[in-house]
């Protein structure tokens, strides 16, 4: 018969001789094995003081983008929405009135924009969806939380931090997204 | 002599008893943080380190953990035995450290003080009639617990406690053949100027390590507690300090043996390669007894560490086998070790000439 | 009352109930936890003679492991009240009252019999040194005799335990 594997590995089955059935050198062998362990270097991060950096392309918590004067570039257009597989984006657009150019980048914009964090299930699509922009998956998780109330971003959980006003707060929330950003 | 009222003696010996138990339970609390690091660090991996300093409060905390979890008692176990089982495991624990010389003597207040709460003419047979009394703690907890499981398991420990003694037994007479004598404070000074009883007996001292692993119920013979096979074993039933009782027991249990085997074979408080009447001389009674007692507890921490080496190292045996290796394997070998002794003896005392 | 009277009254007082619960006792369990209890105060009177090897050994041997023996049996086969038969026979009653006062008719001889007062914390029979000396020399015979009845035994357990295979 072709075997499945090329790992595949032949178990010896010949009775055990004397040394073997001491089983002494065996549990001395184990013992140098567990003892060498000692020296090895411990993996563990001990998390809440260090942290793993998160990957460039680690998916995580969405943002909602402002342009370098700080205002929103969602328009509302819904293709995120409808890219959604999850279905968790619901937003409601709004008219921008005169005098609200400093807030909004677009002529329209979402008025309500919420993600529902238990439905999503953290893809991107939303992103590559977006022509302004204007949503990205950040590096962090969504934390924890006792209600399912508590789960449902709006815009206020969402919406990056001004550039103008908070620049540190901005650059914080942008992250290493830079990168990602200059090659589309 | 023997129930001869010295207040003096009595008010000696209660402080020593209080340090003994007291280092003992300390020993012991602090053994189960070892266990974790040991088994941490073999495993690559931290261990407990968040309760204080390197996670050295860790031990109070589970101990607090356990005084405050709600204390059970099955309906239909017999309430009296059900306490008395933890309690008499433990209580049988303590007792060992009564005969172990835990260093030569100490000079206060103008009295030479042993550092030996009693130095009685059957040392050694005393622990082991300790140690045999030891499996009515778990025998009577686990009848008491009216649950299959925990009667299973303690039938299991007091086979195996049974069956393991016979060995040791043997194992030590070839011993006792050797130094001629059941004290273990002469045994220790036997061993004070001359070799260790570690190269009189190798075979002997193997044997010995064997069953007290078996006697400790640690791994590969912890089978009363097989979670696996028999739930929590013995003290399944059993919650809150109860619980801990019979958890501190067992590593009571560990140094305690630890230190009769250091005693027994690696020469007690014997510091190795280093002449100790000269030391004495140096450095005056009460320092060499501090030396001598942190050498004993050196070797017990070389022990204590074995225990855990080997316990994470590894697995448990199967009943049958468990059975085979003490009674077909453990007891022909003492015997013949015995035989071996006792043949060694003669031919050395007719001056290897018949 | 000195010290040792007073440990030789309550040692006595614990051996006899100890015993007489043994008895009266209605579970098996509790008999044999009585008897434990029994055999540890024989083996204070033991020390109280200066036999401090016989104390250890009757700890060891009888309280140590043949009673663990006993529990074990008494446990795995879960006797209690309700597995005893309801009715004795009335011959068994005659015949423990007959044995019953054989033996104390024997015991009356014998303490009759005995030769005065026992010292306490005199002697040194119980020691180790002379007990292996006494039975190396004085009693090899009857010692190499019972040795042979162990032996006999254990090859008679060895056979039961080997029928059915």
């Amino acid at each position: 018969m072709q075997p499945l594997t090329t790992r595949v590995k032949q178990v010896d089955r010949r009775p055990m001789n004397l040394l073997e059935k001491i089983y002494l050198p065996a549990i001395l062998k184990g013992l140098s094995i567990t003892f060498s362990h000692i020296f090895k270097k411990n993996p563990t991060i001990s998390y809440p003081e260090k942290t793993r950096p998160f990957s460039p392309v680690f998916r995580g918590l969405h943002i909602l983008n402002r342009d370098e004067e700080g205002r929103e570039n969602c328009t509302a257009c819904g293709l995120c929405a409808v890219a959604c597989p999850a279905e968790a984006i619901t937003m409601e657009a709004a008219e921008r009135k005169p005098g609200e150019e400093n807030l909004y980048r677009e002529e329209k914009y979402a008025a309500r924009y919420e993600i529902n964090m238990l439905r999503c299930i953290f893809c991107g699509l939303c992103e590559e969806a977006c022509p302004k922009d204007a949503i990205y998956l950040s590096e962090t998780f969504a934390p924890a939380n006792y209600n399912r109330k508590g789960f449902i971003y709006g815009k206020t959980d969402l919406l990056i931090p001004d550039p103008v006003s908070e620049p540190e707060a901005f650059a914080a929330a942008r992250g290493s997204r830079v990168k990602r950003t200059t090659n589309n | 002599m023997l129930l001869t009222v010295d207040l003096a003696l009595i008010i000696e010996k209660l402080a020593l008893i209080v340090v003994v138990v007291m280092s003992s339970l300390v020993v012991a609390m602090y053994t189960t943080f070892a266990e974790r690091k040991v088994a941490a660090v073999l495993q690559d991996r931290s261990g407990p380190n968040r309760a204080g300093p390197f996670g050295l409060l860790q031990p109070l905390a589970d101990g607090l953990k356990l005084f405050f979890k709600e204390e059970i008692i099955p309906n239909f176990s017999s309430k009296f035995l059900f306490i008395l089982g933890p309690s008499l495991a433990m209580l049988t624990a303590m007792m060992t450290g009564a005969v172990i010389p835990w260093g030569d003597k100490v000079h206060f207040f103008g009295r030479d003080i042993s550092l030996q709460i009693a130095d009685i003419n059957i040392g050694i047979l005393y622990v082991f009639g300790v140690v045999s009394m030891g499996v009515y703690g778990i025998m009577i907890g686990s009848w008491a617990s009216n649950n299959k499981y925990s009667l299973m398991g303690g039938l299991r420990a007091a086979s195996q406690i049974i069956s393991y003694e016979l060995a040791m037994g043997i194992a030590l007479i070839a011993l006792l053949m050797v130094t001629g004598t059941l004290s273990l404070k002469t045994m220790v000074n036997q061993q004070l100027d001359s070799y260790w009883n570690v190269v009189k007996q190798p075979l002997g001292f193997f044997i010995f390590l064997i069953c007290v692993f078996a006697e400790c119920n640690r791994t590969p013979f912890d089978l009363p507690e097989a979670e696996n096979e028999l739930i929590g074993g013995y003290h399944t039933e059993y919650s809150s300090m109860k619980l801990g009782f019979y958890l501190f027991a067992e590593y009571i249990n560990m140094f305690i043996s630890s230190a009769v085997m250091a005693s027994l074979f690696f020469g007690g408080y014997d510091i190795p390669l280093v002449n100790d009447a000269a030391l004495l001389e140096k450095v005056g009674t009460n320092w060499m007894a501090a030396i001598h007692a942190g050498m004993l507890f050196v070797k017990i921490a070389f022990f204590l560490f074995l225990f855990m080496w080997v316990r994470w190292t590894l697995p448990r045996f199967r009943y049958d086998q468990l059975m085979r290796l003490g009674w077909k394997i453990l007891i022909p070998l003492a015997l013949f070790n015995m035989l071996l002794t006792g043949a060694l003896i003669l031919v050395k005392q007719n001056g290897w000439s018949f | 009352m000195s010290v040792t009277q007073l440990l030789f009254w309550f040692l006595s007082f614990l051996a006899i109930g100890g015993a007489l619960m043994v008895v009266i006792s209605r579970n098996p369990v509790h008999s044999i936890l009585f008897l434990i209890i029994t055999f540890f105060a024989i083996s204070g009177h033991y020390i109280l003679l200066n036999a401090q090897f016989l104390a250890i050994v009757n700890i060891i041997v009888y309280a140590g492991a043949i009673m663990v023996l006993f529990l074990f049996v008494v446990m795995l086969m879960n006797l209690n009240a309700d597995t005893e038969p309801p009715h004795k026979s009335k011959y068994l009653l005659y015949g423990g009252t007959i044995a019953g006062a054989s033996l104390m008719l024997v015991l009356v001889a014998a303490i009759k019999q005995s030769s005065g007062t026992i010292e306490f914390k005199t002697g040194n029979i119980g020691l180790i040194n002379t007990l292996g000396k006494t039975l190396f020399t004085d009693y090899v015979f009857p010692f190499e005799i019972s040795s042979v009845l162990f032996l006999s035994a254990m090859i008679g357990a060895v056979v039961i335990s080997k029928k059915e295979a």
